[in-house]
């Protein structure tokens, strides 16, 4: 049984059982939470029902969200799929993900996964391997508990809250569960898993937390769109045999470390960063008046 | 931490700390109130009261005193729905020195003039912790099966309340014991690592000295939360 501790301990474990990295995340968490795999299946299968109807309801021209800063750009991106640079796979995860954390940002309801900030990047990810791809449902699901035992490593060896590492911990955290999950879904190893993990960590390395008006809108929305097309990028770099020269580990140590040395006006508190612009100064006192700040 | 703590919860949006545990907040003190309250007062302090609008943080703890759980897609719609149960509310922004930087105080009213009074800070994820409760300081997070019970400061309260929850094969996870004075009125709070049945409820009422039992059970369909 893994303490999730180290993602190098689970790739061990899943490959001398010759498991994948979700059946093993199954296998160990169904006996944690004292039920059934079945049971634990079941509600993985809820939560992609949820994250699919919030994709849904997102991606519509008129959605706002409640301070009315943001909406439509889910609905923009997704009437613009065909066109796009990325190819029809990369667009419509991005329009995915943009949905997804409009509809939060709606007070809509999905899955913090890991958090309510990034709650785009999995879907986006995930959502399109069924309709583009041919995955079904049950991969999906455990695909999500791969990405959920990454999660869990990277919640306890580092940070996975805005207000303590960042964006990094955030949309980093997920843009490395979301690679490793569909490294999972394309027939990876655990192991290519693991690099796919280390190169979407490292990419997202340094980014700080600087909401406007301290919402989770701007640029918490966009963000997401960057997080899942870092996954991506990532899990075809893995996929394609590149290796991370820093371990997947060590990453989300370092990650830990840098989100520790952020200056506090960069970690939430909307004081720094994108929040502290004109810009954004405005836009603040504009939703909550002069005392905002 | 488990993986449904990764892969979720599941929530109304947009925040886990302003929406979702502050959802939780409300919910509890509906919960500690243990009938419809007609009155509500909801004191919001540091980044509560600064962004309570922008995060619904209003709509999410109103919603969780009408007995809405986090994920409940009524939840943006709570003020309007606050009218139809007959539920009056204020919300108020106030100065809270030393307390954490999300943290709600919720007084609820209900129809026989029972009162109950809560300050509770989201602590991120969704999860919070309940800090005072009725004016005794306290400390429960809500994500197990937990006992309060307040009682005169006697002899042997303590333990006769132990001595009937390990009669019923409960594991007391957690304990605190608050005592403003000797003698006086003291509360305990306990978390349990399963759940109790009824009858020991009873028999813990039942006890002289204990003024009354409020148990918050877990549910395992939200992972575990009261």
């Amino acid at each position: 049984m893994s303490d999730y501790t180290s993602i190098e301990d689970l790739v061990t474990q899943a490959e001398q059982e010759g498991k994948s990295l979700g059946q093993l995340v199954l296998q160990q968490q169904a006996s944690e939470l004292n039920i059934t795999p079945e049971a634990l299946l079941n509600t993985i299968h809820q939560r992609l029902t949820v994250m699919e109807k919030a994709a849904e309801n997102g991606m519509r021209k008129d959605i706002r969200s409640t301070s009315g800063l943001t909406g439509g750009d889910g609905w923009r991106m997704h009437t613009y799929e065909e066109k796009a640079l990325s190819g029809t796979f990369c667009a419509k995860a991005v329009a995915i993900a943009l949905s997804v954390a409009e509809y939060n940002a709606a007070m809509g309801r999905i899955v913090a996964s890991p958090t309510a900030g990034s709650c785009g990047i999995l879907p986006g990810a995930l959502l399109p391997m069924m309709t583009e791809h041919g995955a079904t449902r049950d991969e999906i699901c455990l695909a999500l508990l791969c990405a959920g035992g990454i999660g869990l490593v990277i919640a306890q060896q580092a940070t996975i809250a805005g207000a303590e590492g960042g964006c990094q911990a955030e949309c980093g955290a997920a843009a490395a569960m979301a690679a490793a999950a569909l490294v999972q879904l394309c027939g990876g190893t655990p192991t290519q898993c693991a690099h796919s993990v280390a190169i979407a960590l490292k990419n997202q390395l340094g980014l700080v937390c600087d909401p406007v008006a301290g919402l989770v809108e701007v640029p918490c929305i966009k963000r997401n769109a960057a997080g899942v097309m870092c996954a991506i990028t990532a899990a075809d770099m893995a996929l394609a045999g590149i290796r991370s020269v820093i371990p997947a580990d060590e990453v989300v140590v370092a990650m830990g470390e840098v989100g520790a040395a952020l200056p506090c006006s960069l970690r939430e508190t909307a004081q720094g960063g994108l929040a502290a612009t004109p810009t954004g100064l405005r836009l603040a006192e504009q939703i909550f008046g002069k005392h905002s700040s | 931490m488990n993986v449904l703590d990764i892969i979720g919860p599941v929530m109304i949006g947009p925040s886990s700390s302003h929406t979702a545990g502050a959802a939780r907040i409300g919910y509890i003190s509906r919960k500690l109130l243990a009938q419809p309250p007609v009155e509500a007062d909801i004191a919001l302090a540091g980044s509560f009261a600064q962004t309570y609008r922008g995060h619904g943080t209003d709509r999410a703890i109103v919603a969780g005193i009408l007995g809405m759980r986090p994920d409940d897609e009524r939840l943006p719609d709570s003020l309007a729905l606050a009218r139809d149960a007959g539920l009056t509310y204020q919300i108020r922004t106030v100065t809270l020195p030393r307390c954490h930087p999300n943290t709600a105080i919720i007084r609820l009213k209900a129809q026989d003039g029972t009162t109950v009074e809560i300050e509770g800070a989201s602590i991120g994820g969704g999860n919070v912790l309940i800090t005072r409760l009725n004016g005794m300081e306290s400390a429960f997070a809500g994500q197990c099966d937990t006992l309060i019970i307040p009682h005169r400061d006697t002899p042997g309260v303590i333990a006769t309340v132990s001595q009937i929850l390990s009669f019923s094969g409960a594991n007391i996870g957690n304990f605190k014991l608050t005592r403003p004075a000797k003698g006086r009125l003291a509360m305990m709070t306990i978390e349990l690592d399963n759940p109790v049945p009824q009858e020991t409820i009873r028999a813990l009422r039942a006890l002289p000295n204990v003024e009354h039992v409020v148990y918050l059970h877990a549910n395992p369909e939200d992972n575990g939360h009261v």
